[in-house]
């Protein structure tokens, strides 16, 4: 391996190299395998646990939880999600009644793309809790939109119908309207929005009210049926 | 003779030879994760794992891998470390993996780590090459320390989340912010260079004195 | 989810690869005392994204479906053998260039910016469109920083700087001027 020579040392062949290259990516490929599978357990059971918790924040009441997964036009139970597809959470208190849908949004914020969570109780067609799941608003300002446990808070019970309206504080005046946040108007506005869109989306793929799908309780195996 | 050798590569990563502060190396993921202290730790850590682990591997196979893929299998061996690291952090502590998030992956594209790698362990036994390694993770830590304290205390007023100032601070913002990370750094580099000034102007009157008695 | 422009603007402007990210500081710190070759090194980085973009969305949607783990060295071959292919073609359509870029070409390879920017898309789940307009936002935002970089320090070069403050720290203090401006882009797509 040492520089040589001025004698013409033949450098390895081709296939060395090739075989060298070979064995590390082989012993790589079993390192990469052999952690994953080893850390898949507990990554799924955190993933799981983390949504749990958001859902249950955002429809209060709820202590049982199914995925619902947008499907050939209707709203199926299912665990498996298709590249393509789009699911909300069905929530259901302890008796099994239905409680709301859980409803992943997402869209530009100030700074980045905000991520939530909200709760919407379709017979009442209210919003119950609002989750923000991730964001990159600014520190200090932007930032209330999840740090500010009383605007979090003021998203309970509020009207849908027509769309939610953002109005300066202290100006509340409607169920559908709630105060922005002084200093972060555009985070608190781009909040409100993308709730709005979000739910212009779901409104046509949710079941009519008092047809959600009900509580499969034993092991879902992959779809479940409608009554 | 052999234990103050391997001691010295030990500590040179440590001051003389920070890969940081020093040899500027290593800076993406630097600024990008120093904004809280924990999150910088973490990402110490992360990056002392790949480092000692990769230089363990490249030194003891250093006279199996030849010449021309060398690089490619010093990369293989790095991402191996790395995608580890990722997931085991994902799995102990999803929270500061969030943070983290695509900066983990990215400990791969850390100059440092390959510049180690072609510049020591490729060439020199595994003792050595571990030390070394420790010693340069260590610096990198400890710098990555500073700066995230720095900016913590200065942009939150705390201190691994811990809150050292009372009410009435009004946390400097800007310094949680990138161009925060920016600024901190220059501003310690500047701290280097005027203790280098300093040093070789000592250094140049001890000189002249012994000249000119 | 996100639509065309925003992407496009927010890895141009708003979340500026290099002074909102923090990715690709070593051709940005090392680089950019030459705005030619800046300019220069932020077109072939544009390039590269490119490509790693339409690879990654193929090896996501095709492959990796089935393999997650090996992403990461799914995308580190893929940048590498790009890199060295436009090597080739550089050397070979115009050696003149080739040898004015010199050593910077390799050294794309090891630029954070271009894995990030596959991590990043991955991450966000952008299709092929979206990942095209995200490298492209991505790679002229990073030419950007460069250029304005390599400007003001050449500027700089014909002032009296003192002694303490010249190389990496200045050009630190510098981006950090730099990117506290681009601060100001935020909100730019704001409805409200």
């Amino acid at each position: 391996m040492t520089a040589g020579a001025h004698t013409a040392t033949p450098g390895p062949s081709s296939l060395r190299l090739v075989l060298t290259l070979a064995i590390a990516g082989l012993i790589s490929g079993i390192a990469i395998i052999g952690i994953y599978e080893s850390t898949l357990p507990t990554i799924t059971a955190n993933k799981a646990r983390e949504l749990r918790e958001a859902v249950f924040k955002v429809l209060p009441g709820v202590s049982q939880m199914q995925q619902l997964v947008y499907r050939d036009g209707e709203l199926v139970v299912s665990e498996e999600l298709g590249k393509d597809e789009q699911a909300v959470y069905g929530g259901y208190d302890g008796e099994g009644t239905f409680v709301g849908y859980a409803i992943p949004g997402a869209g530009p914020g100030f700074q980045d793309t905000i991520g939530l969570l909200y709760g919407y109780a379709p017979e009442r067609r209210l919003v119950l809790g609002m989750e923000v799941l991730e964001s990159r608003e600014t520190p200090g300002l932007g930032d209330k939109i999840y740090k500010d446990a009383e605007w979090v808070g003021s998203f309970s019970a509020l009207s849908i119908e027509p769309a939610i309206v953002a109005v300066k504080k202290g100006s509340k005046a409607s169920p559908n309207e709630i105060d922005a946040i002084t200093g972060a108007t555009i985070s608190s506005k781009a909040v409100v929005r993308i709730i709005n869109e979000t739910h212009s989306d779901w409104s046509e793929r949710l079941p009519r009210a008092g047809s959600e799908p009900p509580l499969t309780t034993s092991e879902p195996a992959g779809n479940g049926e409608r009554p | 003779m052999k234990k103050s050798e391997s001691y010295d590569e030990l500590i040179k990563g440590i001051w003389r030879d920070n890969p940081v502060f020093v040899q500027v190396l290593g800076m993406c993921p630097m600024l990008a994760v120093t904004n809280s202290a924990i999150n910088a730790v973490a990402m110490g850590m992360a990056t002392f794992f790949v480092l000692v682990g990769s230089s363990f591997l490249v030194s003891s196979f250093r006279d199996w891998i030849p010449k021309q893929v060398r690089i490619s299998c010093f990369i293989i061996i790095i991402a191996t470390f790395v995608t580890v690291a990722d997931y085991t952090l994902l799995a102990i502590v999803p929270k500061v993996h969030k943070e983290l998030g695509a900066f983990i992956p990215l400990i791969v594209a850390n100059c440092m780590i390959l510049g180690r790698q072609e510049a020591f362990s490729s060439r020199y036994p595994v003792r050595l090459a571990v030390m070394d390694a420790i010693g340069m993770a260590g610096g990198f830590l400890l710098a990555l320390f500073s700066l995230g304290a720095i900016r913590e205390i200065l942009g939150d007023g705390a201190l691994f989340g811990v809150s050292l100032f009372g009410e009435n601070f009004e946390p400097w913002v800007i310094m949680i912010l990138p161009p925060g990370g920016f600024l901190t750094l220059g501003v310690i580099l500047l701290f280097f260079n005027w203790f280098k000034l300093k040093k070789d102007e000592f250094l140049a009157d001890v000189a002249e004195a012994e000249r000119g008695g | 989810m996100d639509n065309l422009p925003w992407i496009f603007i927010s890895a141009l402007l708003v979340n500026n690869f290099v002074l909102t990210y923090f990715l690709g500081l070593c051709p940005f710190l090392g680089v950019s005392n030459s705005l030619e070759t800046s300019a220069r090194l932020g077109l072939a980085t544009t390039f590269v994204m490119l490509v790693t973009a339409l690879c990654a969305w193929v090896l996501n949607t095709y492959v990796l479906v089935h393999a997650p783990y090996l992403r990461l060295i799914c995308f580190i071959v893929v940048i590498a053998s790009t890199v060295q292919f436009i090597e080739m073609l550089i050397k070979k359509l115009s050696p003149a260039l080739f040898r004015a870029m010199g050593i910077f070409l390799p050294l794309i390879t090891t630029n954070c910016a271009i894995l990030g920017l596959a991590i990043f898309a991955t991450n966000r789940g952008y299709g092929f469109v979206e990942g095209i307009v995200y490298a492209l936002g991505a790679g002229i935002g990073f030419t950007l920083a460069l250029v304005l970089l390599a400007g003001l320090r050449e500027e700089s070069e014909l002032s009296n700087i003192p002694q303490l403050i010249k190389g990496t720290a200045m050009n630190l203090i510098i981006a950090g001027i730099l990117s506290m401006a681009f601060m100001g882009f935020a909100g730019l797509f704001s409805s409200a």
